[in-house]
């Protein structure tokens, strides 16, 4: 049962994202990107890990989509369509990504994975308690370096993306 | 953990997803769409890490945690590039690929 | 008594003369540079008499030889025990001889070039190089070693250079500054493969080492290995005798000589009539054991050959030519190979050393007459303002001082008794004699020559009938003229209060005592030879006859040939231009230029040429370095994958 809602979960994301960078109009390819996101929260969902499912569901299908549409309204006339590079190029980039592709496929189905054989769910709790802890298996310390990350990204973004003119008319 | 769904095919489905965002990465003129694409490919990472988790090393959390963080990075740092990529539109009025090839010089 | 340190004075004072007025050059304004220099030298020739009074007649004879002294010797460069650079300074009795002679003419040539360099700009300049001049050819002398020599050697090249080449506006000036310098440069290339040969194999530069019974012996025994039949160290001194037969122009070096004349007059007599060019007979004397007993004496036999075959040239030539300086040249290139013959026919021991003595005798009164000679010359140019003879004639009565003066120092170089060159000319005869007739003959003729061309010159001058002048010339400078009747008073003084000569210089440094057989056929047919070369000289220049040109017309080809100086300088020049330069040096820079720079520049050329072609990869488009790095990723997996299988 399980292993056929994994089938079209994975069929709806690789299709949605191989329309994202194949289509023409920007405002699809976001949205072919909403469609991707949604079908990865499903699969997280799948696999016991209710709270990455939630993130997922929040953070990028909330936060970064808006972002997303935000900037293509703003910067784009929807209605143009994105160029496309000649064919030549296009066909040197997909067999590029194909002999790659190849080659890690060729390492994943020749290694003998020890695979266990148990069900473990993944909790809030035992991820909360990770989190904070700074024993052996604590992740404390990314966490923290992490927020100092955000906060670094936020001040930048803002810096980055400040209008000049306004800069000015405070002086 | 899956039942029924071999560790091989999930890889197999990230891989796929990965390179369906990196053949996007080299092939799009549109800024926005380059970002797209590494979306794509950094989420196909994040279920990559916490495959590895559940089927082979279903005890400890590394994987799940270092998903969140993969999370948290590529939202900030889809945030900043969409900063930057406002900055050139204002500059140059275009989202164009070509706008940013001389900033080598 | 016997402390000779003051002696290194002699040499120095003249070098601090030339660095005062060297360095200040631009302050000294006529006369004083000329003081300057006049006050060293006068130093330097008074300390030099009463170096030779002590050694010769007070402390230097001891047992019955002159004994060397060295006052002063310090190690510059050490290479082994016994070899090593030294700088000192070593008396003996040639040494002192030559330091007589050398501050003599260089005072005198001093007092007179305030007359003859009056008004001249660079008068300073010229004080300068004349004292740098006396400074190098006094350590010269002093030298107690072969390398020492080669320094100042060296250095007497570059001063005779810098004064050639004086008047540095005149092209033809410059070329015989360098002409004279790259030949005599050429020569010294030679002397230096001697005296390093030499240094090789026995072992030592120390002339004293050199010289002494001890170091000959063991020369003999260990020959040194054999060239062509001559030993090791005869070969060296061979290749000594010509790096001194190019400063003392024997021939085939001697085509700088002639050109030499183009300095002024005073430079023409301090260095090129009296000391440098007789540095090459300094060298032999010098080293004069070796010479006569390495090898069976076969260098010295070459010396005399060169010597007698210069003489009889350098006669030829000079009957010829019609500028006087030239023919004053080419009287000191015969009369230097006159000295040369006779260190050449010389013996060793006792009374066979005649010939030795009678070159040294020669070198002494030859400068005193030679320099006369072209002092009284730049007298004669300075009020004709003209070097040819064709411009000159009758001066009789307007230069009466310098007329009687030339003529004493025409009959000495002529050997008419009882002037000084009657003494030496005579001695050298007889030692030749002695040795080789054929050599003997030679002299003998180039006597009658030499008699000839110089009262050809002094008749041409002063009589040749009555001229008339445009400006009256005159003898105007009393400090040109002093030096010149000082000189004649020598001239006819020296002969007889020096004679003989023996009793100061020989070979083993023995004194000995040599008789003049005044009646012997040698002696009087010496004197005749040269009466009849005067006579022969009055006849056709003292009033103006048409003889000289019936017999040139009759000697036809060889008179155009000696008047050309048997095209040596054409051959010269012929060998360096088209042979050395179009075969050899000009491929040389063709190689240089096309293959040497062309390989570097083709290095160049390349870097950039790559450069070119991989531009393109830095094309600033992101999305092509993705591609590369996929590339990349998948070459290196590749490569790790296939390896480690």
């Amino acid at each position: 049962m399980e292993s056929i809602m994994f089938y079209i979960l994975a069929g709806i994301v690789l299709i949605a994202a191989f329309l994202t960078v194949s289509t023409t109009k920007i405002y699809r390819s976001v949205l072919y990107l909403l469609f991707v996101l949604l079908g990865i929260a499903g699969i997280y969902f799948l696999m016991d890990y209710d709270f990455m499912g939630a993130v997922q569901l929040s953070v990028y299908a909330g936060g970064v989509m808006v972002l997303f549409v935000y900037v293509v309204l703003l910067t784009e006339k929807i209605g143009e369509p994105v160029r496309k590079i000649a064919f030549f190029r296009r066909v040197i980039a997909a067999v590029t990504a194909l002999s790659l592709m190849g080659l890690a496929l060729y390492a994943i189905w020749n290694f003998d994975f020890p695979v266990g054989s148990q069900k473990t769910p993944t909790t809030v709790n035992k991820v909360g308690e990770a989190l904070l802890s700074y024993g052996d298996n604590g992740f404390i310390l990314p966490f923290e370096v992490i927020s100092i990350l955000l906060l670094s990204v936020m001040v930048g973004a803002i810096v980055i993306a400040k209008s000049k003119k306004a800069k000015k008319e405070e002086l | 953990m899956i039942e029924g769904v071999s560790i091989q095919m999930i890889l197999t489905f990230t891989t796929l997803l990965f390179f369906i965002g990196l053949y996007g990465f080299i092939t799009r003129t549109n800024l926005i769409s380059i970002l797209i694409s590494l979306e794509l490919m950094l989420n196909s990472e994040a279920i990559n890490f916490i495959a590895i988790n559940k089927y082979v090393y279903p005890g400890v959390l590394q994987g799940a945690i270092f998903s969140l963080f993969i999370i948290a990075l590529a939202a900030a740092e889809t945030a900043l590039a969409l900063a930057v990529i406002l900055q050139v539109y204002k500059m140059t009025k275009s989202v164009d690929v070509k706008e940013v090839k001389d900033l080598k010089y | 008594m016997t402390d000779f340190s003051y002696v290194i004075w002699i040499p120095l004072l003249p070098f601090i003369s030339f660095l005062i007025l060297g360095l200040f050059n631009r302050y000294f304004k006529e006369p004083f540079a000329g003081y300057v220099g006049i006050a060293s030298l006068g130093i330097s020739w008074v300390l030099a008499l009463v170096t030779a009074y002590k050694y010769f007649f007070v402390s230097g004879l001891q047992n019955g030889k002159y004994v060397p002294v060295i006052p002063f010797r310090w190690d510059w460069i050490h290479f082994t025990d016994k070899l090593g650079i030294q700088v000192g300074a070593l008396i003996d009795p040639i040494s002192v001889m030559m330091l007589v002679v050398v501050t003599t003419i260089s005072f005198m040539v001093h007092i007179y070039s305030l007359g003859y360099m009056h008004k001249d700009e660079g008068f300073a300049r010229f004080y300068t190089y004349l004292s740098l001049f006396s400074f190098s050819m006094l350590s010269l002398v002093l030298a107690p070693n072969l390398f020492q020599i080669y320094i100042f050697w060296e250095l007497v090249g570059v001063s005779s250079f810098l004064l050639i080449g004086y008047y540095f506006v005149k092209p033809s000036a410059i070329a015989a500054a360098k002409k004279a310098f790259i030949v005599t440069r050429f020569a010294d290339f030679f002397f230096l493969v001697g005296i390093l040969m030499i240094a090789y194999f026995v072992g030592t530069f120390d002339l004293e080492t050199l010289n002494s019974p001890s170091t000959i012996q063991w020369i003999s025994q260990h020959s040194g290995g054999v060239f062509l039949g001559l030993s090791a160290v005869t070969w060296a001194l061979i290749l000594i005798f010509i790096g001194g037969a190019g400063k003392s122009a024997m021939f085939p070096l001697h085509i700088w000589l002639p050109d030499a004349m183009e300095g002024p007059t005073p430079v023409s007599a301090l260095i090129h009539a009296a000391t440098m060019v007789v540095a090459g007979v300094f060298l032999v004397a010098r080293l004069f054991p070796l010479y006569y007993f390495v090898g069976g004496g076969f260098a010295l036999r070459v010396v005399a050959v060169v010597g007698a075959f210069s003489a009889l040239f350098a006669a030829v030539i000079a009957l010829t030519q019609e500028d006087i300086k030239r023919v004053l040249a080419y009287s000191t290139m015969s009369q230097i190979g006159y000295m040369m013959l006779a260190l050449g026919v010389s013996g060793f021991k006792g009374p066979d050393g005649t010939g030795y003595m009678a070159g040294m005798f020669h070198l002494f009164t030859h400068a005193m007459f030679k320099a006369l000679l072209f002092l009284a010359a730049g007298i004669i140019i300075h009020a004709v303002h003209s070097n040819l003879m064709k411009d000159m004639g009758g001066l009789h009565k307007y230069l009466p001082v310098t007329s009687w003066m030339f003529l004493i120092a025409a009959l000495a170089i002529s050997g008419i008794p009882p002037f000084s060159g009657f003494y030496s000319k005579d001695e050298i005869l007889h030692a030749a004699f002695e040795f080789d007739k054929i050599i003997w003959f030679t002299g003998f003729f180039v006597a009658g020559l030499t008699a000839f061309y110089m009262f050809r010159l002094y008749f041409r001058i002063f009589f040749n009938g009555e001229r008339t002048y445009e400006h009256t010339p005159r003898e105007d400078s009393k400090a040109m003229l002093y030096p010149v009747v000082f000189l004649g008073l020598l001239t006819v003084t020296v002969g007889w209060v020096f004679t003989p000569f023996s009793l100061y210089v020989s070979p083993d440094r023995v004194p000995f005592r040599y008789h003049i057989h005044w009646l012997s056929p040698l002696v009087i047919g010496s004197v005749l030879m040269a009466a009849t070369g005067i006579f022969f000289a009055y006849v056709m220049y003292y009033k103006k006859t048409d003889y000289p040109e019936k017999v040139s017309r009759a000697f036809g080809q060889l008179y155009v040939w000696a008047k050309n100086k048997f095209y040596m300088d054409e051959l010269y020049l012929f060998v360096t231009k088209r042979i050395i330069f179009d075969k050899i040096s000009k491929p040389a820079a063709w190689f240089d230029r096309h293959v040497v720079d062309g390989m570097m520049n083709a290095i160049g050329n390349t870097t950039v040429w790559i450069s070119e072609k991989i531009k393109f990869i830095q094309s600033g488009r992101m999305q092509e370095y993705g591609i590369y790095f996929i590339y990349g990723v998948v070459i290196l997996i590749m490569i790790f994958y296939f390896y480690n299988y």
